[in-house]
């Protein structure tokens, strides 16, 4: 790898917008649009850990797959640094040289059932990437496929074995080698833990950590439990309903919530203390249409401090401390509930 | 001492297949009072489920309730009876299954009838178990829907599931499960498929009409925060054997089973950011077919003693004058020297 400056971001992602049309009839007359994804903008760091969270429907998986172009965005810019130094623009890529950037940004299921073909036996299933990119020697193929075995923490000799021989914890093993093959710089995690088992998880995760303090990964890690996210991540966004309504470090995210719906997520998460146990706030309402959204703040019919202002004018993404963005109208006036221990 | 609603005794359904016999729940026990939370907690393939399938004998074939038993104080048959004992489809059993205890499914997408409108089902529901016109029904339906916080319940009563969303299906459920006034209400992993902000309102809505209607509720769940929140006693299983029973701050402030403890100490603290590795439980849950001898968690165990916990299966055991009870050879030695010595 060329020396890069480890001062610049890893990933620059501008005003990413990712509509999906709407369409009737037979002529597929477009008459409206799931905003999936509108208007993000975010910096990762290299070798650190960026955490998309948010609800079911939030657009936070669309907006993780536009990075590496899984789903073609609509517009923006994803400004990344490639291996040599320079900083390309994803969305620009021709087809032929996406490919090869893309040995640089791998993904990581959720289902680690649905991601594995079942006719594959590892040594494929691990191999495929190495195989797209180039690596026709079966013997060398599979003297790497045994060392990224090794890497995650499976016995090589099973390498001709098929998916439905391991249990989940193993499948998620095998779908992280298969993302590591090719050595990227980039991982994009969605969900990765959330199918499997508590006891199995956390080996899950200490995984993650572990690789990424050895070959120096950034991870994109989508996903929406919370104690996970503040456990793994350095910086996080929170999104509701395609936009991102607040982001910042993991200690003020946490403790320090600038948004409403930040708050109201926080509070929401049952806490594993039965001695924590205590009336709790608890948000009104369901999560908003993003083909339909409401007018104003797209949060303003489930808020409980919303004024006049909330209903007609949409808040922009705003700086109000250092490396703290908010989207909300009385943010700086708000004293809002992070999660702070009860004394023990 | 309170008279108990419903009092499981070392309850054992299997599974004979052709590849072998699957022992699902192969021994569980516990009480619940009326009114109160029992929490069962473990892993995907514990038998949690199957244990709430079993009380109700709607176990999916070819599972079969082979020992135990299920005492339960009945109104319909005017006292204690042995739900084990009944087959399916005795008249008790009928009366009995959503109408004295009713259950709860986690996948309120899959639940409900996707061609009948939910308001037909929940009226389905308050005539099988009440002697009542369908107008009357009906309007029961609306009251059930207001009830549990569904807006324009008449008007959603016309709807079908593809309707509503995952809070409100679930709500319709719960209000369906409702419909002849349980006096145990069986909760299946019922925020499991839900979003943590609708997940709060369901579990407060539970509490709520646990209040009112003076409910007993079983909560099966592999989520412990939902169980600090929800139960007032737990049983945590693992491989269909409860291995740990006792009330909740036991539990969770006093582990006293290497299973729970691991369980306990492998979930992040949402309090504090992550500081070097999670402790986790080494290896994975052991196959149906393949399970260790001994005690079926030692393969895993960080306190495994050879020669001990491979050689006999350890029994609940009360731990001190407390009401809580463990399976386990560290904290009950087996042989007296050993006792002696520790």
């Amino acid at each position: 790898m060329a020396d890069v400056d480890t001062k610049t971001p890893l990933l620059e992602v501008k005003n990413l917008v990712k509509h999906f049309p709407i369409t009737r009839g037979i002529t597929k007359r477009v008459i409206g649009a799931v905003k999936a994804v509108d208007d993000i903008s975010f910096t990762i760091e290299q070798g650190k850990t960026f955490a998309l969270v948010g609800e079911s429907g939030c657009g936070k998986t669309t907006a993780s797959r536009c990075i590496l172009r899984g789903v073609e965005p609509t517009s923006g810019e994803i400004n990344f640094l490639n291996r040599d130094g320079e900083i390309v623009d994803v969305t620009e890529v021709p087809r032929a040289p996406l490919r090869e950037l893309r040995r640089d940004m791998q993904m990581v299921f959720q289902d680690p059932f649905g991601s594995l073909n079942p006719r594959m036996s590892l040594l494929d299933i691990v191999g495929e990437p190495l195989l797209v990119h180039g690596m026709v020697d079966v013997q060398e193929r599979a003297d790497r496929v045994a060392e990224l075995m090794r890497l995650v923490g499976l016995r090589p000799e099973y390498m001709r074995r098929f998916p439905h021989a391991f249990s989940g914890g193993e499948r998620q093993r095998i779908g992280i080698a298969r993302a590591l093959a090719l050595n990227p710089r980039l991982i994009i995690a969605d969900e990765p833990v959330s199918a499997l088992d508590v006891s199995v998880q956390a080996q899950v995760i200490n995984l993650l950590q572990d690789l990424q303090e050895q070959l120096g990964l950034t991870y994109v890690f989508v996903a929406h439990d919370l104690s996970v996210v503040r456990h793994i991540s350095d910086t996080i966004a929170v999104m509701y309903v395609g936009k991102i309504v607040e982001s910042g470090t993991v200690a003020d995210i946490f403790t320090n919530p600038k948004h409403p719906y930040t708050s109201a997520l926080l509070q929401s998460v049952p806490i594993p203390d039965p001695r924590a146990r205590k009336a709790r706030f608890v948000l009104e309402g369901e999560v908003a249409n993003p083909a339909n959204p409401p007018s104003g703040c797209y949060f303003h019919p489930r808020c409980p401090n919303k004024v006049e202002k909330c209903v007609t004018e949409a808040p922009q993404l705003e700086e109000i401390e250092s490396n703290h963005f908010v989207s909300c109208h009385r943010a700086k006036e708000l004293d809002l509930q992070g999660l702070v221990a009860s004394s023990k | 001492m309170v008279d108990k609603l419903l009092s499981v005794e070392n309850l054992k359904t299997y599974f004979p297949t052709d590849e072998g016999v699957v022992k699902a729940v192969d021994g569980v026990t516990f009480d619940i009072e009326p009114g109160k939370t029992l929490g069962i907690v473990g892993e995907s393939g514990c038998g949690k489920s199957t244990v709430g399938r079993s009380l109700l004998q709607i176990i999916d074939h070819p599972g079969k309730i082979i020992d135990g038993q299920v005492h339960f104080q009945s109104e319909s048959a005017g006292g204690l009876v042995d739900l084990a004992q009944e087959k399916p489809g005795s008249p008790l059993m009928r009366q009995v299954r959503g109408g004295e205890i009713a259950l709860v499914f986690q996948e309120p997408m899959t639940s409900f009838s996707p061609v009948h409108t939910v308001g037909n089902q929940v009226v389905e529901a308050i005539q099988l178990h009440m002697d009542v016109s369908k107008k009357i029904a009906m309007a029961r339906a609306e009251e059930l829907f207001e009830l549990v916080g569904i807006p324009n319940p008449r008007s959603r009563l016309n709807e079908y599931a593809y309707q509503l969303s995952g809070g409100l299906r679930q709500r319709a459920m719960i209000a369906m499960a409702l419909s002849a006034d349980p006096k145990l209400l069986i909760a299946d992993e019922p925020t499991t498929a839900l979003d943590v902000t609708t997940q709060a309102q369901i579990l407060e809505l539970l509490k709520t009409l646990q209040k009112q209607n003076n409910m007993a509720i079983l909560m099966i769940t592999h989520n412990l925060g939902v169980i600090a929140e929800m139960a007032d006693d737990v049983v945590v299983m693992y491989l269909g054997k409860g291995v740990e029973v006792g009330n909740i701050d036991d539990i969770f402030h006093d582990p006293q089973h290497p299973y729970t403890q691991g369980l306990l100490r492998s979930i992040p603290s949402i309090y504090t950011e992550g500081e070097g590795r999670l402790p986790s439980i080494k290896g994975t849950i052991p196959h149906p077919f393949n399970r260790p001898s001994g005690c079926t968690f030692r393969t895993r165990c960080p306190d495994y003693i050879q020669g001990e916990c491979n050689t006999a299966i350890p029994q609940l055991q009360t731990v001190g004058n407390t009401k809580r009870t463990v399976s386990c050879f560290k904290v009950h030695p087996r042989k007296e020297e050993v006792a002696a010595n520790g």
